[in-house]
């Protein structure tokens, strides 16, 4: 990547930390005044030589120069790589919907391969007809198509003993937001007929981990959908295809992939996922369990660790997402010097239900220490709080729900840390 | 407005395809199927198809999960959370075996092998004999000593009216220091975190 620099003159002590694009900005700003910027003066292959034919690629994938811009991993997390995680790149995108490619994975059998002509979705339980519906039989009931953010209920869980990770993708990246279309769960229940008794469901996967979850019925009815297609293509592989449960607002476990049954019952079925799994141990040895939402949190992508200030001072752009599993955002507020004083942001695009929030603050950087942290409120009146304040109710082994306000220290020369501030 | 149904679609769900699929365990029993198996037998089977990731003993080879041991620790630093120390329901040891173990290769274990492998569970975090037998007939006998550990979410009750409050724009602190860093862990991929 190279910059052609524009603004005032970086210090001698920016030149010398060789930080690579502050470096090549000032090799070709220097290069410019001398003879006119080769990037101008000098033809270059792409205006003389023809670029790929329409054959080429039936299926695009991002420029070569944005091969950096992928998932990641941490391996020491887990165990193997089957029952695992990866980490969106945050860092890398802006507005509010998430690349289908780009969309972080979290598997416990792995990513199921499944035909969908093999695929079946069987409702039974407390209903007067337990029914089977084969993926054409779904393509022909009514669709919505909605924005939804999915979070994993253990993002930002590395980080409840302290600053762990550096780089928003590792510490913020177990998300994504994508519009899906599908059918309201309700009609699908409904052709069924649910029995008065039939208080909760327990969607259950394909896969090899089988997946099951126990969700209270008003949920089921309200705006859960069984949805087939992300950002208007079918889902991928890895995020449950054909046909996986959308559960907005509340934790991703509970979003099922790879949904082949729902089953209606009377009580919750106290399965693994909800049991030694996604519940929150508290300092007094307690648990809490069905800790369903996700609260309003944000954080700040750019500058972010692997997305370090390399422009030098002057006109600087700060942006990040924000959401809630209890509503929209109609506000974010950032601070860069720690919390001492704060400045409301601005938010562009849709401001949709349980979806991500877009915000910007742009400032005039002049050079000095930075302590950026931002601060979402929801449509609820909830203000998303700090970490230590979240770990004055739950301690620090609740694994789960870590929605505390994040802070980068960026220094004299643009690179950013993970840190915690006092 | 949106159509709302009956739309006619789907058909009935046969018995054998319910019986095929529906394999879900409740606490209070509902869903076992009829079988049993003994602490002696769960041990074989064990050694054979759990014991290479899990331990002899349930202690857990290298990051694989510990499943037993672990009582009186959930108020540590580290809390060891166990079949044992933290599950609430036998049902769950049960339901989750039965439907995603052995690791690799589930839904592989007849319902005998899940009941023995149950028992030798149970004998191996200290809570039955040696001699025990687990059965449909007598699984709703056994309650795990973390039963009473969990309660309902209660943030709504707890939290959210103490972090629903106008926050602070100005003159908020005296100053800011840095009381942890990441950088000093340095746990995060290299190639991750790049100058460019």
């Amino acid at each position: 990547m190279t910059t052609s620099f524009k603004g005032t003159k970086p210090s001698r002590r920016q030149f010398l930390s060789g930080a690579a694009a502050a470096g090549a900005g000032t090799f070709v700003a220097a290069q410019a005044r001398a003879a006119g910027d080769p990037a101008i003066t000098e033809l270059q292959p792409w205006t003389q030589q023809l670029g790929d034919g329409v054959d080429v690629a039936p299926y695009g994938m991002p420029s070569e120069y944005e091969s950096h811009v992928k998932r990641r991993t941490v391996e020491w997390l887990t165990a193997d790589p089957i029952s695992s995680i990866n980490f969106t790149p945050l860092h890398e995108l802006d507005g509010i919907i998430t690349p289908n490619g780009l969309c972080f994975e979290r598997h416990h059998g792995g990513a199921a391969h499944i035909d969908p002509a093999e695929h079946r979705l069987m409702i039974n339980g407390l209903v007067e007809t337990p029914l089977v519906f084969t993926m054409q039989d779904l393509m022909r009931f009514p669709r919505e198509n909605h924005v939804y953010f999915l979070e994993c209920a253990a993002n930002s869980g590395m980080e409840w003993r302290g600053s762990q990770l550096n780089g928003c993708q590792f510490t913020h990246g177990m998300i994504h937001n994508v519009m899906y279309t599908g059918i309201p769960l309700r009609l699908l229940l409904q052709e069924a007929g649910v029995k008065t008794e039939g208080k909760w469901i327990l969607p259950e996967g394909a896969d090899a981990a089988a997946m099951t979850r126990s969700i209270p019925m008003e949920k089921a009815l309200d705006d859960c959908l069984v949805a087939f297609k992300m950002n208007g293509e079918a889902l991928r592989t890895e995020q449950g295809y054909p046909v996986r449960l959308v559960v907005p607002g509340w934790e991703g476990n509970m979003w099922v992939k790879w949904l082949r049954r729902i089953e209606v019952g009377d009580k919750p079925w106290h399965h693994r996922e909800e049991t030694s799994k996604y519940t929150d141990l508290l300092a007094d040895g307690k648990a809490r369990r069905f800790t369903w939402e996700m609260d309003a949190k944000s954080v700040i992508t750019n500058p972010s660790p692997q997305a370090p200030l390399t422009h030098g001072k002057g006109p600087t752009v700060l942006t990040g997402m924000a959401w809630s599993g209890r509503g929209t955002i109609p506000r974010v507020d950032v601070t860069t010097d720690g919390g001492i004083t704060w400045h409301q942001a601005r938010i562009s695009g849709p401001s949709l239900d349980k979806s991500m929030h877009r915000f910007y603050y742009e400032f005039d950087w002049d050079g000095g220490p930075l302590y950026l942290q931002s601060r979402a409120h929801d449509s609820t009146g909830y203000v998303q709080p700090t970490k230590d304040q979240l770990r004055e109710f739950r301690g620090v082994n609740s694994i789960y729900h870590n929605n505390g306000i994040q802070t980068w220290y960026v220094n004299e020369e643009g690179i950013a840390e993970n840190v915690e501030i006092s | 407005a949106e159509a709302e149904g009956p739309f006619g679609l789907g058909r009935e769900a046969l018995p054998e395809e319910i019986a095929a699929w529906d394999i879900d365990i409740r606490p209070d029993g509902k869903g076992l199927p009829e079988g049993r198996g003994n602490v002696w037998d769960g041990e074989g089977v064990f050694v054979e198809q759990c014991a290479v990731c899990h331990g002899d003993f349930g202690e857990g080879v290298g990051r694989w999960p510990v499943l037993t041991g672990g009582f009186d620790t959930l108020t540590d630093q580290r809390p060891v959370k166990t079949t044992g120390s933290y599950w609430p329901y036998l049902s769950t040891v049960w339901d989750y075996v039965h439907r995603a173990m052995p690791f690799g290769n589930a839904q592989s274990l007849t319902d005998d092998e899940v009941y023995a492998i149950t028992a030798y569970l149970l004998n191996m975090n200290g809570l039955v004999d040696g001699d025990f037998e687990l059965s449909h007939e007598n699984f709703s006998e056994v309650t795990l000593p973390n039963e009473d550990g969990f309660y309902m979410d209660d943030r709504e009750e707890l939290e959210l009216p103490e972090f629903t409050r106008d926050p602070c724009m100005e003159n908020c602190k005296e100053s800011v220091e840095i009381t942890m860093r990441a950088a000093v862990l340095d746990v995060t991929p290299d190639e991750a975190v790049q100058t460019m």
